[in-house]
């Protein structure tokens, strides 16, 4: 049986620029008829779907929102050869769908015109015709679609007005004719690129990557693309005489008074500017729109700032207060997951697995849930309404003094409360050494995780000293000074990551700060649960391995008679019995086991031998242990250090009871075979250091991989994270040891 | 007659000036170019940040934010106001 030219799937690119509404008409096509993936060795997102056509399914591939198909980089560079049909993973385009802002069409049609070049059939999406007759311009659709010569159609693709339209002529694909564009260049430029085409594939030079002459869009780009990307790019090992032609070519258009690069945006925007007089009226005056009205109050210098902090002071308590709540439920339900499994299976090593291992790790898996949905609702809501420029407008110069833009600012805000959101939030940033170094600074900012290890430190040894009458006391300062270690470390960590990794030319800044619409809910909910989605399937698997391979080096070996014999002895002990006083009678033994069974297994072998490396912070095989072992999240520290100390695993820092208890056990706590307590203020301080900034955290090393597609840089991030919390906390003890001596 | 060219970043907030010239054919300027800030183009500065950069102007009825650095490449005709 063969197919039918009418059967076979049909492959269209969607392309616009950012703040067109392309991911709202992506959905409207789509539904959930699509996947996610990554280009490999890019950050981009390969995002496909399938439109359920009258004849066939068709597969639309969504491009990357960008102005233009200038490539400078190898993300940008996806673009271009998707749409050239250049990649061996992705079908190559049949057509292509632009969509255009109608009230914004002079700068849209830029991109369009560059599109027109590519040689296949285009159909423009003429979107967002309310906001447009909002503003009084009035777009003449048939004049236009005759201007273009290619179909033009009118959307509110928020509302689905249109998509109906839109869906016919996909669906008759073939009839579309392929358009052979009249370039918007002047003459003598369209003979340059000729010619530098037949030279550079003249002595049989091809394009290697693909095995056949470069197409003539990829020419023109070569002779326009002046920062030299494309030249290293495509003519690395040509023929160096290649380079000549593109030299000379260059001089040509120069000495004709049309240099490149200037010549493809006059000579385009001249283009636009024909089509747009012809088939656009625009207001005679032009009326101060909302958007005016709007800015002058959020990006007041008072005004806008103040409400900027108290947006995200919404967000921030936001992610801090409700996303708690169903994390809270979450925990209940997997512990109730657990009991019901403990009940029924006898003791042992698939008891342990299922309970301490599957039902856990799962259970530490969706607890991120949450606080993803929490803030990516806050983050589309943002973006969506147009206010997410603004806030990257007004935090710029902030960021800019570490070498990042205020596209940081947020992702970075969002690592307070959690860095699995806030590396995903980096998402927003285009440039990619910008996006890679916000994402490897994220962990430092001192997430939620980190405040029981600080709570119960900070309560057991820092003492209530206050000053200035009550005004200030001595452990928030201490508290203050964990946050400010996170931020001081993260400032100087970015500028020298973009000093030498990332060194490189200041990416611009240039960015179109839309006109403020109303968020649809549509759009929001589906990008939240987008992200939620994401996470779960991309990351969870990755969380959900480490915390079996935890659990296994837990648990395994196993000397059930040797750890009874031994736990009842001590159980004899009176010197232990002492420091089980407040611990209830029928969980003594139980306890200690545990903690007899964690002191042996393998993870508890490699704490103990570790203790050499360890001792200069100032800290015993058990605080050692408790680091390795905190390793899927750094929270866990403490739930480990309650087993060591034989009070059993739930201990939880929220209740002020276990606070004391485990605090009391901390202070007992003394070096092996001696009187000598193992923690003091230095000891305390050298372990709340570390904490803030050592990497243990799956999660977080998970989302990175998955965020850079690679896992050279989560290594990276735990190598250098875990090398500054090392010595971080060896010189707090060391320094601190000074003054207690 | 005398025309007074100057440095976007230089022009006072709430003018209108005429764009002249876009310095540089790295990524900055070739951006520049792209965002429709091309020589002949008319543009009003909006204002400034808090604190005190980047800058925002209003060009081909859009509005665009971009570092005084970026702005000081491009040097604009100002125009008499309205």
């Amino acid at each position: 049986m063969s197919l039918s030219i009418e059967q076979a799937t049909r492959t269209i690119a969607l392309v616009g620029n950012p703040n067109t509404g392309k991911s709202t008409l992506f959905n409207a096509l789509c539904g959930v008829r699509q996947r996610v993936g990554n280009y490999p060795g890019v950050t981009v997102e390969k995002k496909v779907g399938h439109v359920r056509g009258k004849h066939r399914t068709l597969e639309l591939i969504d491009l990357p929102g960008t102005y233009s198909l200038a490539p400078h980089s190898p993300d940008e560079m996806v673009t271009v050869d998707v749409l050239l049909g250049r990649r061996t993973d992705a079908a190559s385009p049949d057509a292509v769908l632009a969509i255009v802002d109608a009230a914004n069409l002079e700068r849209n049609l830029y991109l369009v015109s560059q599109l027109l070049e590519l040689d296949k059939p285009v159909v423009v999406a003429l979107n967002m015709m309310d906001v447009a007759r909002e503003r009084e311009v009035e777009v003449d659709v048939s004049r236009l679609a005759d201007q273009l010569g290619v179909p033009v159609i009118p959307l509110e693709a928020h509302r689905k007005v249109g998509l109906a339209e839109l869906r016919a002529v996909l669906d008759d694909i073939e009839s579309l004719p392929s358009r052979t564009a009249s370039s918007p260049f002047p003459a003598l430029f369209q003979e340059t690129v000729a010619e530098l085409n037949v030279a550079l594939s003249a002595n049989g030079e091809a394009d290697a990557k693909i095995g056949r002459e470069l197409p003539r869009f990829l020419v023109e780009r070569l002779l326009l693309d002046t920062g030299g990307y494309l030249e290293g790019h495509l003519l690395a090992d040509a023929d160096p005489q290649h380079r000549a032609s593109l030299v000379a070519a260059r001089d040509t258009l120069a000495n004709a008074g049309m240099p490149v690069p200037g010549i493809e945006a006059v000579s385009r925007y001249r283009w636009a500017g024909e089509v747009t007089r012809d088939a656009v009226r625009q207001p005679r005056a032009r009326a101060a729109t909302l958007t005016d009205r709007i800015d002058q109050v959020l990006t007041h210098w008072v005004a806008g700032t103040l409400i900027f902090v108290l947006l995200m002071l919404v967000v921030f308590t936001s992610i801090f207060t409700f996303a708690p709540v169903p994390m809270g439920w979450i925990e209940s339900l997997f512990e109730l997951a657990g009991d019901f499994v403990s009940a029924r299976l006898a003791d042992g090593a698939l008891k342990s697995l299922l309970v301490d291992g599957v039902l856990a790790g799962l259970g530490g898996v969706v607890v991120f849930l949450p606080q993803i949905l929490v803030l990516f609702f806050f983050i589309a809501l943002l973006e969506d309404c147009g206010y997410m420029a603004r806030a990257a407008y007004l935090m710029d110069k902030l960021m800019s003094r570490v070498g990042l833009s205020g596209k940081s600012f947020i992702p970075l805000l969002s690592s307070f409360a959690c860095a699995v959101p806030g590396i995903m939030a980096a998402r927003v940033i285009e440039n990619p050494r910008d996006r890679m170094v916000t994402i490897l600074v994220a962990p430092l900012m001192s997430c939620s995780a980190r405040l029981p290890v600080y709570i119960i430190l900070v309560s057991a040894f820092i003492p209530a000293t206050t000053y200035l009458g009550g005004l200030l006391s001595l452990q928030v300062l201490v508290f203050f000074a964990m946050y400010l270690l996170g931020i001081v470390v993260a400032a100087a960590v970015a500028w020298l990551l973009k000093k030498t990794l990332f060194r490189g030319e200041t990416p611009p800044f240039v960015m179109e700060l839309p006109s403020y619409k109303w968020p649809s809910p549509g759009t929001v909910v589906f990008r939240m649960l987008d992200r939620g989605w994401a996470f779960l399937r991309r990351a969870g698997t990755i969380i959900f391995a480490v915390a079996i391979v935890v659990w296994a080096l837990l648990y395994f070996p196993r000397n059930e008679a040797e750890v009874k014999a031994e736990a009842a002895r001590q159980l004899a002990d009176p010197a232990v019995a002492a420091l089980l006083a407040d611990v209830p009678e029928e969980e003594r033994l139980e306890n200690l086991e545990k903690s007899l069974h964690q002191r042996q297994s393998l993870l508890g072998r490699a704490g103990q031998a570790i203790e050499p490396v360890v001792r200069p912070l100032g800290w015993d095989w058990r605080i050692g242990s408790a680091a390795i072992a905190s390793f899927p999240a750094r929270e866990v520290v403490m739930g480990v250090l309650g087993v060591i100390y034989r009070l059993g695993e739930d201990i939880d820092v929220g209740e002020e009871e276990d606070q004391t208890r485990l605090g009391a056990q901390l202070k007992a706590a003394t070096w092996d075979g001696t009187a000598r307590p193992v923690y003091n203020v230095p000891v305390a301080l050298s372990l709340m250091v570390f904490f803030a900034l050592c990497a243990q955290c799956a999660a977080t090393l998970a989302v990175l991989k998955r965020e850079t597609n690679s896992w050279r840089w989560p290594i990276f991030a735990f190598v250098y994270m875990t090398a500054l919390a090392y010595v971080g906390a060896l010189i707090t003890y060391q320094v601190g040891m000074l003054f207690v001596a | 007659m005398s025309r007074l060219v100057s440095r976007l970043a230089e022009v006072a907030i709430g003018s209108r000036g005429r764009v002249v010239e876009v310095d540089g054919g790295d990524a900055i300027g070739i951006r520049l170019l792209e965002m429709g800030l091309t020589p002949g183009v008319e543009l009003s500065v909006l204002g400034t940040a808090p604190l005190g950069d980047p800058m925002e102007i209003e060009v081909r009825g859009y509005r665009l934010s971009l570092r005084k650095s970026e702005a000081a490449r491009i040097s604009v005709e100002v125009l008499p106001g309205a």
